[in-house]
């Protein structure tokens, strides 16, 4: 501690707490200022047409509903891959491998997969599906979708399952339950809300990435419902329409951002609504 | 009384059977996490064998990144990514650290969570917003001011004004970590805002009975005993940054070249893969690509397991207290 006088120590406190303070505000003003950009240059280039009628071509008009309809079915898809892995791995992790030392190792794992960077998932799987496919392919930047998915539902699903508490299992247990009914018939529907939450999460995390679908799902000026083909996706068609020199091309860009971030931060605000509205299993029960 | 004690025992069998089915199941999906990393490498090793074995240890440390020669090597994107993340860091950090202590501190009770819940929403972002707005709103902003200045004051300084010179492009190395800065702040900040909230009361309140002011109470009793966190926290931070793609692909301008101007533009790991692999012609350019996810994919594991392994032992020795 220091050992100056009394009023040199305060004036330091108040300059430092002071800073503090502004580095929150620099932080809000940049959230602030993100946003205010994005809605001001993405409402501009906002209309029906956006939802009807599919990505022009340079100085023509257009919408993005081919790119919006490939979103939706990708991370549809590949939440239907990873969640449900996901969920089964976490049940490994909280039910049966409790304690147990591989558990330790494949939740440390799982942590770093977490953050690994996704990009290298999209190499991955361009390496495994895309080559052995011979071309690109919607499936393939669902599989890559589903891949991000499962480190993040892992570890969710892991939390809320953990913080049933084992009575409820034992309770089961003493009726004659096998542990996967109890699992499925009591530890799940208690942690349900839970679960849902680390669902949306997955969710918005993957409908927002763009690395992992470059070279997996590609991109189509087209209409497509064609899984084995390449289908245009939001993120992918905002990243090459906002690099191009075509001013109604960046303009759709900018819309395209807006819609995948006001639908991202909805399914977050969401997901904690739902977990402060409804516990996370401990408060429900207790 | 034998009819209805069969089908009992069939049913128990059933149950039997089936929870060894559940029991296979979720090992199966356990494992597969660890058949995931194994194949991420295993997947990278085999695309990047070509170029690795053509250049070998070559490849780490020459800059010559030539698709018509088909001559490949990592340094330029590696120099790239390292210098950004770092800018990155050294921007982020302080403001991180700052918000952390306003949000566990000084802050109103009534004021913390929304503030807290703004920051984490801007981690929600996608990456490519932030790509877009640092390509649109945040490098004409800096090349019209921040960079003509820091040219003017810095650019004269020896040895540290190298750094400053040449043009302001708007776009560089420098844009790139302005943008990946934003980007990682929320990550830092909520693992500083969790560790200095698990400092044990005890020892702030013995400090304030020494008569310590609130700043030296965080900076000699809440920072010390949340080292291990505060490092690990940060090191998340880092490894998010060393991968992160569309944020730094649309600003750090895509140059195969190290200049040392922090101005100039240059490339990443990650922006080089983006750019090129769809566009690569011949296999030792997509292999050489596929090199540097490997050498990626290889840094970013090694810092953020050590930075779990950092936070695990904090996590552990939380519980004891």
């Amino acid at each position: 501690m220091s050992t100056g006088n009394l009023r040199k120590r305060r004036i330091i406190a108040a300059l430092a707490l002071g800073a503090s303070g502004l580095a929150t505000l620099l932080g809000l003003a940049v959230l602030a200022a993100i946003l205010w950009t994005l809605f001001s240059r993405g409402v501009a280039g906002l209309s029906l047409q956006v939802f009807t009628q599919t990505t022009p071509a340079p100085g023509s008009s257009g919408g993005l509903i081919n790119a919006i309809f490939g979103s939706i079915v990708m991370t549809l898809l590949g939440l239907g891959i990873g969640a449900p892995i996901g969920i089964m791995a976490a049940t490994y992790l909280s039910e049966y491998g409790r304690g147990e030392q591989l558990s330790t190792v494949i939740r440390f794992i799982n942590d770093v997969l977490l953050s690994a960077p996704s990009i290298v998932i999209g190499l991955f799987v361009y390496t495994l599906v895309v080559l052995s496919m011979g071309h690109f392919s919607a499936i393939a930047g669902a599989i890559s979708l589903g891949i991000i998915v499962i480190p993040v539902t892992v570890r969710t699903a892991e939390d809320m399952l953990r913080l049933i508490p084992s009575s409820m299992r034992q309770a089961s247990a003493a009726l004659g339950a096998q542990p996967w009914r109890s699992i499925t018939r009591v530890v799940y529907p208690a942690a349900r809300s839970g679960l849902l939450t680390g669902i949306l999460l997955a969710l918005a995390r993957i409908s927002g990435e763009t690395a992992p679908l470059l070279f997996t799902a590609l991109n189509n000026q087209f209409w497509s419902t064609n899984l084995s083909q390449p289908m245009a996706n939001l993120p992918v068609v905002i990243f090459q329409f906002a690099t191009s020199p075509y001013k109604n091309w960046q303009s759709l860009a900018w819309t395209g951002a807006l819609l995948i971030t006001l639908f991202v931060l909805a399914l977050s605000i969401i997901a904690r609504l739902i977990s402060s509205l409804f516990g996370t299993g401990e408060s429900r029960i207790e | 009384m034998a009819a209805v004690t069969i089908p009992y025992k069939q049913q128990l069998r059933r149950e039997a059977r089936a929870e060894g089915v559940f029991r296979v199941l979720s090992k199966t999906a356990a494992l597969l996490v660890l058949a995931l990393l194994a194949g991420v490498l295993i997947s990278l090793l085999y695309g990047g064998w070509p170029a690795l074995k053509t250049f070998q240890f070559g490849f780490l440390t020459r800059t010559i990144w030539n698709p018509v020669t088909e001559q490949f090597g990592a340094l330029a994107a590696l120099y790239g990514t390292v210098i950004t993340s770092l800018i990155a860091m050294l921007l982020a950090v302080p403001v991180a650290f700052g918000i952390a202590v306003f949000l566990t501190e000084t802050c109103p009770m009534w004021l913390r969570n929304p503030i807290s819940t703004c920051i984490e929403l801007l981690a929600a972002v996608p990456s490519i917003v932030f790509g877009i707005w640092g390509l649109f709103v945040l490098a004409p902003v800096l090349q019209h001011t921040v960079q003509p200045w820091l040219i003017d004051t810095l650019g004269d300084i020896p040895l540290i004004g190298k750094l400053f010179r040449g043009p302001p492009y708007g776009i560089g190395l420098l844009t790139a970590g302005f943008v990946l800065a934003v980007m990682v702040l929320p990550f830092i900040t909520s693992v500083m805002r969790e560790v200095f909230l698990s400092t044990p009361r005890s020892l702030k309140e013995a400090a304030y009975g020494l008569g310590a002011t609130q700043w030296e109470v965080i900076w000699d009793v809440v920072l010390p005993n949340a080292r291990a966190g505060v490092v690990g926290g940060i090191m998340l931070g880092l490894g998010r940054a060393l991968g992160e793609t569309m944020a730094v692909t649309f600003v750090v301008g895509n140059a195969h070249r190290i200049s040392g101007s922090l101005l100039a533009p240059g490339t990443t790991i990650s922006a080089s893969i983006a750019n090129e692999f769809t566009e690569a012609v011949g296999k030792l350019y997509t292999s050489s690509l596929i090199a540097l996810g490997l050498l990626l994919f290889v840094l970013t594991f090694i810092i953020i397991a050590g930075a779990r392994l950092l936070l695990l032992r904090l996590e552990a020795r939380g519980a004891r207290i």
